[in-house]
């Protein structure tokens, strides 16, 4: 099995996060990983972007080829356009619809969801609205992790272990609500394919 | 022992901590910052009272570096190539005087220029002074080459420069650790007490020394466990790899099986007999490596004539910029692959200053205050307040090296441009500012210098500012008229009071200070955090 995967969002989304659990998760059965990330300057309210590679054999480049991604998780819906190019012709888009608004000139919405429409394979969801639900906004990211949960290749309890461990120093309820996060984002997907 | 993840920056500072590393000098510097903040997160550093703290600029680090070698023990300075030419004097100079405990310095450049102002090959530098070059080409290596790095300055008695990339430095892979943590060095003097002495008639003897140790550089590099020949029945081509490029090309085999010939190169000088061996079997090469075409020009010639060389001089590759799997295929003359065009209505997402940061203030009221002089006047530097030059402030107009705010500025009032203003961060003020300052005092200069401190080093995250509470004592100390010193708070509600102020003091025609101080919005939250953390 092997998994590339572009994480995407504007700088503070929390994509780091979702790379540590994905990481994780794939380490826990010996898989091989690379990860690529940005710091410094981009950071600061900028667009953001990780290269997350996980494979059971050994992986060589850093960089995910152009044309050669699995999968686009975006924690924000026009940052999820930005990648497209490294995205396979079987490649699915995973991505929040809720804007970061923080551009004069951010597109019109409706626009920015045409254009994700296009995406042959894609699921969009208002991961910020789930994640109240959850219990926090904060857990928004951790929302669009479970809906690309489906899509990566591990059985749905390794990414609920690695939630455990990552959160393992913030308590109970921060797990908890982190759980139900990845569950709402899981049950979105599971509802939409 | 178990694989452990690690960024390139991190497995060079575990690295150095297993190998008996007795202290580390850096000042921060994208992407090289973390492996100085690893140790400084040590609790085995500190434990073993490794030296970790910020030096004020990366020539103090590099000085001090070299003085904690003199004393026997193993050290490392690290830096982002353009620290490299802060360094440039020590570096060069440290080959001449070689080294006791090893001592290896970190370059890590920036292809592409993800966060800086040029994409500078720092190959360039170690093979200027003629000291060995490591170039890792991945986390593995870049581990395994500090224990190795370490024993070759130590073996020849010379400098070790490690050169890295921002792709290496800031991805994230399996390590495995050397089971055993070697002793510190003891303090043990250098054997002859005037090996650094750099007098003409030292120098003399000490440069043919390196010289005559080049020869044996090579003959390492042609036994290296990180230079391999890598036999291929195609010998149409010979590739030669270095570094993290060589990731790129096996990407494009997924077999990892290359029909050609591979020289991969994690060692330098050139191992000669090996690429002798290349040129000799194969009609063509091909050199991929990341950052200038170091290896292609040396191996291609001034006129050319000799072999057949492709790269990126004749457009196999691109002449700048940082290498990807997809550049390398097309050079393979490989297939390319590309997912779906960017939607036009894709706008880019520059970075900003943060909402509440104090820059904002303060540019705001400059920007009030020159408004009614002629534009272009403001000079300014290296952090994050760079940002200024981006809509909405669109408020300075130069941004060169750390420091040149206030000598550019200077140099222009030197040419009649009254009043001129530079802007400089606290921390880019005492690393290469101070000097410059003392230049304008001792000229008189009409010039008005806006210290902005916010108490870190914000661009790289937050680090420790070396001048943290000192900045007016060093104004007064290197003779700023105390009335030309000026405090402000940069915040909305002092605005007009701000400009009355920064009116004032442009129209003083002599050196002028103003401070606006206001700690950092991303220092402040985190240092809550911490606060509360700890509760």
């Amino acid at each position: 099995m092997k998994k590339d995967i572009i994480l995407a969002g504007v700088g503070g989304q929390g994509i780091i996060s979702i790379a540590s659990i994905i990481g994780y998760a794939a380490l826990e059965q010996g898989m091989f990983l690379k990860q690529s990330e940005v710091h410094g300057m981009s950071q600061r309210g900028g667009d953001v972007m990780s290269n997350l590679r996980i494979s059971h054999n050994e992986i060589a480049s850093d960089l995910i080829p152009f044309g050669q991604a699995d999968m686009i998780i975006s924690i924000e819906p026009l940052e999820s356009l930005r990648y497209l190019p490294y995205l396979s012709s079987e490649g699915w888009v995973i991505t929040n619809t809720r804007p970061f608004n923080n551009i004069p000139n951010y597109p019109e919405m409706d626009k920015v969801m045409s254009e994700i429409a296009k995406v042959p394979h894609h699921i969009a969801l208002d991961a910020e609205a789930l994640a109240k639900e959850a219990g926090s906004a904060k857990a928004t990211n951790i929302v669009i992790l479970g809906a690309a949960a489906p899509f990566l290749g591990m059985a749905y309890e390794k990414f609920e272990n690695a939630i455990r461990f990552i959160f393992r120093k913030k308590g109970d309820k921060i797990i908890d609500l982190n759980l139900n996060a990845l569950k709402a984002g899981k049950d979105f997907t599971n509802n939409h394919i | 022992m178990q694989k452990q993840l690690f960024l390139g920056d991190e497995a060079i500072a575990q690295a150095a901590l297993d190998a008996g590393l007795s202290g580390i000098y850096a000042y921060p510097g994208t992407p090289s910052t973390e492996i100085t903040e690893f140790v400084q997160n040590s609790k085995f550093a500190a434990d073993n009272h490794i030296h970790s703290s910020w030096s004020t600029n990366e020539k103090t680090a590099m000085e001090s570096a070299l003085g904690m070698s003199y004393a026997g023990k193993r050290t490392m300075v690290c830096m982002k190539h353009v620290g490299l030419n802060v360094a440039a004097d020590p570096f060069i100079n440290s080959a001449i005087t070689g080294a006791n405990g090893g001592l290896i310095v970190v370059a890590a450049d920036d292809p592409s220029m993800h966060s800086s102002q040029n994409e500078q090959d720092s190959r360039f530098y170690g093979k200027f002074a003629l000291v060995p070059i490591l170039e890792p080409g991945d986390q593995q290596e870049a581990y395994d080459m500090v224990h190795y790095g370490f024993d070759f300055s130590e073996k020849y008695k010379v400098p070790v420069l490690m050169r890295i990339t921002t792709r290496m430095a800031h991805s994230r892979s399996g390590v495995i650790r050397k089971p055993q943590i070697r002793k510190q060095n003891e303090l043990k003097m250098p054997s002859d007490l005037r090996q650094f002495v750099l007098l003409p008639n030292i120098a003399r003897k000490r440069y043919k020394n390196l010289l005559s140790d080049h020869t044996h550089f090579i003959a390492e590099s042609e036994a290296s466990p990180f230079n391999k020949y890598i036999e291929g029945p195609d010998k149409s081509l010979g590739i030669i790899v270095c570094g993290i490029a060589y990731n790129y090309l096996m990407e494009n085999f997924p077999d990892r099986i290359v029909p050609n010939p591979i020289l991969k190169i994690g060692q330098y000088p050139l191992p000669y007999n090996l690429v002798e061996k290349m040129a000799d079997e194969c009609s063509e090469i091909l050199v991929i490596e990341d950052g200038y075409p170091v290896v292609e020009e040396l191996l291609k010639g001034y006129l050319g004539r000799g072999l057949k060389v492709k790269g990126r001089l004749d457009g196999t590759l691109p002449r700048d910029g940082e290498l990807n799997p997809n550049l390398v295929a097309v050079a393979l003359g490989k297939p390319d692959t590309y997912g779906i065009p960017v939607p036009e209505l894709v706008v880019t997402r520059p970075p900003s200053l943060c909402s509440g940061c104090p820059h904002i203030d303060s540019y705001y009221a400059l920007s009030e205050t020159l408004s009614s002089l002629s534009n272009g006047r403001v000079f300014s530097d290296i952090g994050c307040y760079t940002l200024g030059a981006l809509k909405p402030y669109e408020a300075i107009n130069s941004c060169v090296d750390m420091g040149a705010s206030i000598t550019m500025a200077k140099g222009a009032a030197d040419a009649g441009l009254i009043p001129a203003v530079a802007v400089i961060g606290d921390s880019t003020f005492t690393h290469s500012g101070m000097t410059g300052l003392l230049d304008a005092i001792n000229d008189k200069s009409p010039i008005t210098i806006m210290i902005l401190d916010n108490g870190t080093t914000a661009m790289t995250g937050g680090q420790d500012s070396p001048g943290f509470g000192k900045i007016e004592d060093i104004c007064k100390g290197l003779g700023v008229e105390e009335a030309h010193i000026r405090i402000l708070k940069p915040l909305k509600k002092y605005h007009d009071e701000n400009v009355a102020i920064m009116k004032e003091e442009l129209a003083y025609p002599g050196v002028s200070v103003i401070i606006p101080r206001r700690e950092c919005i991303v220092a402040i939250d985190k240092r809550i955090r911490e606060k509360f953390k700890n509760k």
